[in-house]
Parts: C-alpha cells; sequence; structure tokens
C-alpha cells in the first residue's frame, strides 16, 4: 500500500471512495467487526503502529507544525497510547450488556441496554492535532465494533502521509480505510450514506457536515471552536496566571480548540498582566523565540497571512514579529482591542492573545454571554466564589478553574462542545457511547399471562386503578 | 414567532428555570392539571382518536404521572455533580460533570398518542431547566387545543409557550434557533428537521418509525403470542410507532396463527367490533384511504371490512404477503397485519437485516438462544422479546430509534440527559506551580521522562525511584495547598 514514488501523493490502487465504502459495508454486514477478540487486536495493532512509528510520527508533526518532541509526545502520541491501553482495559466491561431496573409490570423479565456498532463509521481529523484527532474518535469506535473510513486532513501533509500509508497495515483493511482529498473529495465523501459521522473542524464546516448528514439521518459528533474566554480576577497572583495562560495560550502556537482565545480582566490586572506575560513567555521562549526549539510554527500561508493581518489590531504590547519564510509568529499580546476587530471577531487559532478590559465580573459574564456558547471558558482567581460565579452563570462546552486545558488529560472527563462549539462528546468510554446505539431490550416470559390480563380488552374502571398501581415504580417495593 | 422565541430566551438568560426548586413546582404544576383536568384531557384524545377515555388514560396519562414521579422524586440525583475519577497530575483539583439546561427547546409532537408525546419531552426539558416550546400536531386538533389552553394555565407563560399550526407554522418555527429539537413523527420530516437544525448546529433527538418485524418462531407458545400481538397491534387502530407492523413466521403457523388472532379479537372486542367502546378509528380520510389502498390485491384470512364515514377499519390479517406489495413497502400504521412466511430464523435474520433498521423488533420463542442470536445478528431501535410493546413502559430503558428509525432517546433518565449539556469542569487552586514547572519550557529530556511519567501509566524501571519523588512533590504540593 505504501507510495513507490516519494514525492507523489499516497494512492489507494484503483479503489475508489465508493467500492472501498461497499467493501467496507459489506464486511460490517458479514460481522468481522463485533467479536471482542477482533477488536482487541485491531487496537492492539494501533498500539504497535504508534510504538513502530513514533519517530516518523514525531518528525511528520514537526515538518507539518513545527512541533517539538516534547509537544508532539504529550499532546498527540501519548495520549494515542492512554487511549489505546484505555479501551483495551475496559473493553470487555464496556461491551458488556447494561441491566436495568423494571416496573411491576415487567418484573420477572430481563431488561438491558445493548451496545452496538452503528456500522459505517466516517472520521474526519483536522490539521492541529491530526493524529491525536484521528485516532481518539478511532479507538472509540474501533472499540465500538464500526467498520471506519478515516478521512485526514490534507493540510497537514506529512502526518496524512503516514497515516495513509502505514496506518492501514496494522489494521484489518477489509474493515477499516484512508481516504484522501481536499474540500471538494470531502464533499463528496459526504454524498454517501454513512452510520455515523465524527467530525472535527470549524463550525463553518460543520455545518455542512450536518447538512449533509441530515439527508441520511445519520447520526453525528461535531467537536468544532470558537472564542474561548480567560477571565483574570484582580485577586490573584499575576505570574502564575500568566505562566499558566502563556503555556495554554502558545503551546502549538495557539493552533488549539480549547486554547484560551482572549483575556477578560480589569485594567489594573492589565498592567501587571502584561509584564507578567512578557517574563512568562521570554522564560519559555527565550529572548528571541525564532530560536526556540519549543515554538511551533503555523500550518500554512494561508493561515500565516491571516494571522498577520490580526497582528494590526489594537496596539501590540509584547511580540507582533513574522517570518513569512518559516510562517513564525512571534509569541504576541495585544492591548486596546475593540470589539468589532477581525481579532475579537473570529477564532484566533494562533499565537496571539488580546486583552480586553472589563469593569467587574458581572461585565465580563455580560460580555460571554452575548456570544456564542465557546468550546472552553476558564477563569483565574483565588477566590473560589468568583470561579464558581463564573461557572455557574455561563456556559460552554468544558471549564477550567484556574489552569487551562488539562482536563483533557483526564480520560473520565468527555471533551465536547455546546451550541456552536459542537454537538456530542468522546474521549475514554465517552467515546465507546459515542459509537454505540443503546439497544432498549426487554426479555419477558411466556408465562404470568395473568398479570397481563390487566391490559387486555374490553376495559372496566378497575383495570385503570390496577394499571396505575402496577406500572408506578413505588410498586416494586412489593415483589 | 421570533418574538416568541426571543421572549423564552429572555426568561431563560434570567436564570429563572435554573434552580431545582423551580423546576420541581412546575412538574408538580404539570401533575396538578394532569390530576385536575384529567376529563378535559382524556375527552380531547378521546374526540381525536374515537377512543374509549379508559384507553386514553392507559395509553397516556398513566405514562405521563408516572414520568412526573419519576423525575420529582429523582431531579436532585439526576442534577448534581458527578465527581470524575482522577489521575496523579489532577489529584489534588475537583474534577466533575456538572449537568447545565441547554436554552430554549423545541418539542414537536405527533396525532397518534397526541398528549403523551408532547407532554413526556416536556417534562424532561422542565427538569433539566429549559425554557420550551411545543408544537402539537394539528391532525389530533382537539389535543392541540386542549394543550394551549391548559398548559399555559398551570405553567410559568414566560418560559413555556404552545405554539399551534399547520405545514406552514411549522416551517416557520424550524427557522428560529433553538438548543435542541425533539421531533417525533416520520422519517420525510425527520429529515427536514434536521436540515434546518443543521443551520444552527442545533442537536436533535428524531423519533421516527419503520416498519417493525415481528417473528413467530415455531417452538413458542402460539396462543399467548397470538393474544399480545393482538393486544399491541390493534391497539389505538393499529396507529403506534412501535406495533408490530408484520409477521414472520414459518408457513406452516400462518393458519393457527390467523385462527388464534381472530379468536382473541373476539375476546378482546366483541361479535361487532363497530360497537365495542375499546376499538379505536383511524385519525382522517387521507391515512384511511391509504390504508383501504394496501389491502388491493392481497390475501384477507381475516378483517378487512372498511367504512369511511366513521373511518372504521376491522382488524384484518393478511397472508402469504409477497415482500414486494405496497403493504410492505411503507410502515403499515393501522389494524393491518401482513404475514410474510419464511424458511426458519436464518431468512428471517436476513429479511430484517436487508431493509432499514426498525424502531422496534419482536421475536416469540422459548429457546432463549434463539431469541438472543435474533438480537445478536439484528439492529433496531429497541427489542422485546415474547411480548410486543412493553420496552416502552420501563422507563429505566431508553426509548429510541437508529437509522432510519430516528437518533438519540428519551424517558425517565435519558430525557434528562437529552436535554441537558453535561459540562466537564476542572478546579485547582494557583498554588502549587512548582509542579507545573515541569510542563513549561525550555525542554530537556528529562522533562520529558516525567511528563510521560506523568501521563502514560506504565512505569519503566527508573519508575519505582519517579514514583517516591513524586509522592513527595505531592505531600510538598498538599502541604502548601493545606497550609500556606
Amino acid at each position: 500500500m505504501s507510495a513507490t514514488d516519494p514525492g507523489s501523493e499516497p494512492s489507494l490502487g484503483v479503489d475508489t471512495s465508493e467500492d472501498t465504502l461497499r467493501r467496507l459495508r459489506e464486511a460490517f454486514n458479514t460481522g468481522r467487526t463485533r467479536p471482542a477478540e477482533f477488536r482487541t487486536a485491531q487496537l492492539q495493532g494501533l498500539g504497535r503502529f504508534l510504538q513502530d512509528n513514533k519517530q516518523l510520527l514525531q518528525d511528520a508533526l514537526t515538518k507539518d507544525l513545527g512541533k517539538s518532541t516534547l509537544e508532539s509526545d504529550i499532546s498527540e502520541i501519548i495520549l494515542c497510547q492512554n487511549e489505546v491501553d484505555l479501551a483495551l482495559k475496559n473493553l470487555q466491561h464496556w461491551m458488556k450488556d447494561e441491566s436495568v431496573s423494571t416496573n411491576l409490570l415487567t418484573k420477572l423479565s430481563s431488561a438491558f441496554i445493548r451496545k452496538e456498532p452503528f456500522g459505517l463509521v466516517l472520521i474526519i481529523a483536522p490539521w492541529n492535532y491530526p493524529l491525536n484527532l484521528m485516532i481518539l474518535p478511532l479507538v472509540g469506535a474501533i472499540a465500538a465494533g464500526n467498520c471506519v473510513v478515516l478521512k485526514p486532513s490534507e493540510v497537514s501533509k506529512n502526518t496524512e502521509k503516514v497515516l495513509a500509508e502505514l496506518l492501514p497495515q496494522y489494521l484489518d483493511q477489509s474493515c477499516f480505510a484512508v481516504v484522501l482529498g481536499g474540500p471538494e473529495e470531502t464533499g463528496q465523501l459526504l454524498t454517501h450514506r454513512f452510520d455515523y459521522i465524527f467530525f472535527t473542524g470549524s463550525p463553518r464546516v460543520g455545518k455542512i457536515v450536518m447538512a449533509a448528514a441530515a439527508k441520511h439521518l445519520t447520526p453525528i459528533t461535531l467537536e468544532l471552536g470558537g472564542k474561548n474566554p480567560c477571565f483574570v480576577d484582580d485577586n490573584c497572583d499575576p505570574q502564575t496566571v500568566a505562566n499558566r495562560v502563556a503555556w495554554f495560550r502558545y503551546f502549538n502556537a495557539g493552533q488549539t480548540c480549547v486554547a484560551p482565545d482572549y483575556i477578560l480582566c480589569s485594567q489594573e490586572m492589565q498592567e501587571q498582566l502584561v509584564p507578567a506575560l512578557q517574563n512568562a513567555i521570554t522564560r519559555f521562549y527565550g529572548d528571541n523565540p525564532q530560536t526556540s526549539p519549543d515554538l511551533g510554527r503555523i500550518i500554512n500561508q494561508k493561515h500565516f497571512k491571516r494571522l498577520q493581518g490580526l497582528l494590526g489590531c489594537g496596539r501590540v504590547a509584547i511580540g507582533g514579529q513574522s517570518d513569512e519564510g518559516e510562517r513564525y509568529i512571534a509569541p504576541t499580546v495585544l492591548v486596546d482591542v475593540q470589539e468589532s476587530e477581525p481579532v475579537m471577531q473570529e477564532e484566533i487559532f494562533g499565537p496571539i492573545l488580546p486583552l480586553v478590559t472589563v469593569r467587574s465580573l458581572d461585565e465580563a459574564i455580560d460580555f460571554i454571554n452575548q456570544r456564542e456558547k465557546p468550546l472552553a471558558l476558564y477563569a483565574f482567581s483565588n477566590n473560589d466564589q468568583v470561579v464558581n460565579q463564573m461557572l455557574e452563570r455561563t456556559s460552554s462546552g468544558g471549564f477550567g478553574g484556574n489552569d487551562g486545558f488539562l482536563y483533557l488529560t483526564l480520560p473520565t472527563l468527555p471533551l465536547g462542545g455546546v451550541g456552536n462549539s459542537g454537538i456530542g462528546r468522546y474521549h475514554g468510554k465517552f467515546s465507546f457511547d459515542t459509537f454505540s446505539h443503546q439497544r432498549a431490550c426487554l426479555l419477558r416470559s411466556p408465562g404470568m399471562e395473568k398479570l397481563n390480563d390487566l391490559r387486555y380488552p374490553p376495559y372496566g374502571p378497575w383495570n385503570q386503578k390496577l394499571l396505575s398501581w402496577a406500572m408506578g415504580s413505588q410498586s416494586c417495593i412489593l415483589l | 414567532m421570533e418574538r416568541q422565541v426571543q421572549r423564552l430566551r429572555q426568561a431563560f438568560r434570567s436564570g429563572r428555570s435554573r434552580p431545582l426548586r423551580f423546576r420541581m413546582q412546575q412538574l408538580e404544576a404539570l401533575k396538578r392539571m394532569v390530576q385536575e383536568r384529567e376529563k378535559d384531557i382524556l375527552a380531547a384524545i378521546a374526540a381525536d382518536l374515537s377512543k374509549s377515555e379508559l384507553n386514553a388514560y392507559s395509553h397516556e396519562v398513566i405514562t405521563i404521572l408516572g414520568e412526573i414521579d419519576f423525575m420529582l422524586a429523582n431531579l436532585p440525583e439526576l442534577a448534581s455533580a458527578k465527581p470524575a475519577k482522577k489521575n496523579l497530575l489532577t489529584m489534588l483539583d475537583e474534577a466533575y460533570v456538572q449537568p447545565e439546561p441547554l436554552g430554549v427547546v423545541l418539542i414537536i409532537g405527533a396525532w397518534n398518542y397526541p398528549f403523551v408525546l408532547i407532554m413526556q419531552p416536556l417534562v424532561g426539558a422542565i427538569a433539566a431547566g429549559n425554557a420550551v416550546i411545543v408544537k402539537p400536531s394539528e391532525l389530533s386538533e382537539n389535543t392541540a387545543k386542549i394543550l394551549a389552553k391548559l398548559l399555559p394555565q398551570y405553567l410559568d407563560q414566560d418560559l413555556y409557550a404552545v405554539v399551534n399550526g399547520g405545514v406552514a407554522e411549522t416551517t416557520e418555527l424550524l427557522k428560529q434557533r433553538f438548543d435542541h429539537i425533539l421531533y417525533t413523527g416520520n422519517t420525510a420530516v425527520g429529515k427536514i428537521v434536521m436540515e434546518a437544525a443543521a443551520k444552527h448546529l442545533t442537536p436533535v433527538t428524531l423519533e421516527l418509525g419503520g416498519k417493525s418485524p415481528c417473528y413467530i418462531d415455531r417452538d413458542c407458545d402460539l396462543d399467548i403470542a397470538c393474544r399480545r400481538i393482538t393486544w399491541g397491534k390493534y391497539m389505538n387502530c393499529g396507529q403506534t410507532c412501535i406495533a408490530p407492523d408484520y409477521v414472520l413466521c414459518e408457513a406452516s403457523l400462518q393458519d393457527r396463527i390467523v385462527q388464534k388472532m381472530k379468536e382473541t379479537v373476539k375476546d378482546f372486542y366483541g361479535e361487532n367490533i363497530k360497537d365495542s367502546p375499546d376499538y379505536e378509528r383511524i385519525i382522517n380520510l387521507r391515512h384511511f384511504k391509504r390504508l383501504q389502498s394496501l389491502l388491493e390485491g392481497q390475501k384477507i384470512a381475516f378483517g378487512g371490512e372498511t367504512d369511511e364515514v366513521t373511518r372504521y377499519i376491522a382488524p384484518t390479517i393478511l397472508t402469504d404477503v409477497d415482500p414486494n406489495s405496497k403493504v410492505m413497502q411503507e410502515e403499515i400504521f393501522g389494524p393491518i397485519l401482513p404475514i410474510v412466511s419464511v424458511k426458519n430464523v436464518d431468512e428471517a435474520i436476513n429479511f430484517i437485516n436487508d431493509r432499514e433498521k426498525p424502531l422496534a423488533l419482536y421475536i416469540f420463542s422459548h429457546n432463549n438462544k434463539l431469541i438472543k442470536r435474533v438480537i445478536d445478528e439484528t439492529s433496531s431501535g429497541g427489542v422485546t422479546g415474547n411480548d410486543v410493546i412493553m420496552h416502552f413502559t420501563v422507563n429505566s430503558l431508553p426509548f429510541g430509534g437508529v437509522g432510519a428509525s430516528g437518533m438519540g432517546a428519551y424517558h425517565g433518565k435519558y430525557s434528562f440527559d437529552t436535554f441537558s449539556h453535561q459540562r466537564p469542569c476542572l478546579l485547582k487552586g494557583l498554588k502549587g506551580e512548582s509542579i507545573n514547572k515541569l510542563r513549561y519550557p525550555p525542554n530537556s529530556q528529562s522533562k520529558l521522562s516525567w511528563a510521560k511519567f506523568f501521563l502514560l501509566k506504565q512505569f519503566n524501571k527508573g519508575g519505582l525511584v519517579m514514583l517516591m519523588v513524586a509522592c513527595l512533590a505531592v505531600v510538598a504540593a498538599v502541604i502548601v495547598k493545606e497550609y500556606l
């Protein structure tokens, strides 16, 4: 399956998308993906893919995004390995039928929820964490027993190549396939019928995916984005806050869907925060961040130019340099920005951090609530009350108090948006549940028919009374 | 209509619907409404479906009272934050998932169980803390009117509203932005609802339909099976989304099935079915004519009588039905039961799998292994073995479809979850910054090892030493957090 000419696009031979889909669907219908042994073998294959090709993957990620080894490890490779291990460890448990309680009318019956695969799943991954955002959903889809079509992002070319050429070699190719292409090919792909679509990307494309899914009544999970607000209270240590915010903002050169997008704070706090941010940036990346091996690069020219444009908003307090040859943008802090400026109108997705001043917590909350629900929301304060207020009076996909998106590393917390930032969620068991149909099953015995007589016509008034009693939950106590 | 949605959104934004006390008050008011105005409600349902008030009670009202009681008893638990297991890195933090309301929810009902299909989702949406617009089906006019009259009398009028109307009004409503839409109805309109929702990235729950197969095994208690199937098929004159749509069985069973069901029909509805108060009528002329056309060219083993004036269609069974005929191409939604013969269970399974995934699937057999096999080798929204319909009544089971029969589920706690956003929260303190130094650049090999240690579950040889050092670090952090 590997391309013979190193410079050419990886190809899947003469297999067209339609043939691929048909082939995978047929494989699913044979029941091949259902036994636990099969799923375990595939997950183990996935684990080996990550181990065998670690260096290759790190190199690809560096070429695509300038990611340092540490960033590649902690935000991509290790997280993928953990997810595989978690699924392997818990698969039997997750797959089990879930028993539920019954009412009096259905006592002596067995009621349970059967977890079933949907069938043919499509996973569309973006370019910013091209390995993580492909593999993590894939783990869930495989664990749940589905066949999967993977559509990696064509923008992160090098990772796409590794995924297309090597990943299929570790999986059963009758059940899993990688499909390549740009927006046009993806649009084509979306006209076909899938049993589930998992999409990570922008809200704009999310709408297109959902509209396409609607034509086939395909259920979806959309992991989208937005502007993630970061409120900094006056009552805090500016340096600690600056360290944490800077780390999460400039990680992956800001190209993270859950990164703090902009800061809301008072004028007084801003005056303390700016020098603290400068300290943090210098400490992390040195006096000339362009020479630091720990700072990533912008994915491509289009986004580089877009971000360069944003540097003109407000006033540059820190950074502001850029280098087109390297697609480098300095860790930047902007102040005096207006709400109407582009930097406050679109998701930044780059190493630029605007500070917006507000006069109070209430004003910050109003500011946030007037906008679309973000994927993440952050609040920094020594005062628990302040953090809780922010939490209770806003809505967002997830919430971090006094830190950034660390909650992502906890597989017991789901990752997902709400409103414009997305539909559905995943990670850990939540992935398994996302890719499973929960089928309600009630198995009765042919006996106990006398009890059923209550429900048969012809009816008298006593039917009504007895039925209410039998169907109520309180009546369970009797048996 | 835009203004109405805006009004509800403002009311939601005020935060009034969030305190548990408020939600419980609204649910209690709803319960009072059902109890105090029972007569009016039953009369409306009865008028729409030519249903006896007793049937209206047992089909619809019982379920709602049960659902409200469930919510009142369980709301505190359902709405509480659920703690999440933490890892080493987050050991000292608070990690939990907090259920939150979504905002303004739209519930579109159907005409066949016009009361319960509005009220049951409404109970869930209120319990989850949302503002709600309900749009009852215009085909069940009387229930639509009574809901429009009663709901505002008992519920907070700024947070909950009833919108009535036909296709034009529904289309207008679907242009507005909602935070969740729950739709009960048919597949074609389901697609339209999802497309409209896509414009606003609104999550949807679609309770649709399909042809729910009923497989009768040779080895089963045929008396019981036929009794139960007769009950489930002809209740509400077959107009039930989870009614057994058609029967699959070996040819040799057909005649006995017909005979037993015929006897059961007589037991249930008497000699002159038209006179039985327990037998309903078809909702309107259009559906009546549609059902009449399904009988054309079919072998009617039993029943088949129709009366256009009263929209009466007798309990009917068709035998030796051709799978390609019209009656096997659409969801019947009427009192007509086709029997399609298959050679064995393998053929039955293939027959089912060649078609769209149904909302419900039924299997009658003494052989538990066979039942399990049919479940294992097919898919459907839900299953009842050795009975029909009943999985709907167990509210610890989610009720929903899959594939063409729908997406999402509700009932009981699943309603609450459907209408909530489950928000993950991780709360740290601002102290303990020393541990964080590990993650900050400039990076080095040792930092990488530490990072791996904290994130990877497996320890390598040096792990034990790291473990001890980590414990010390944690102890230090605890001291810092608690005492400094």
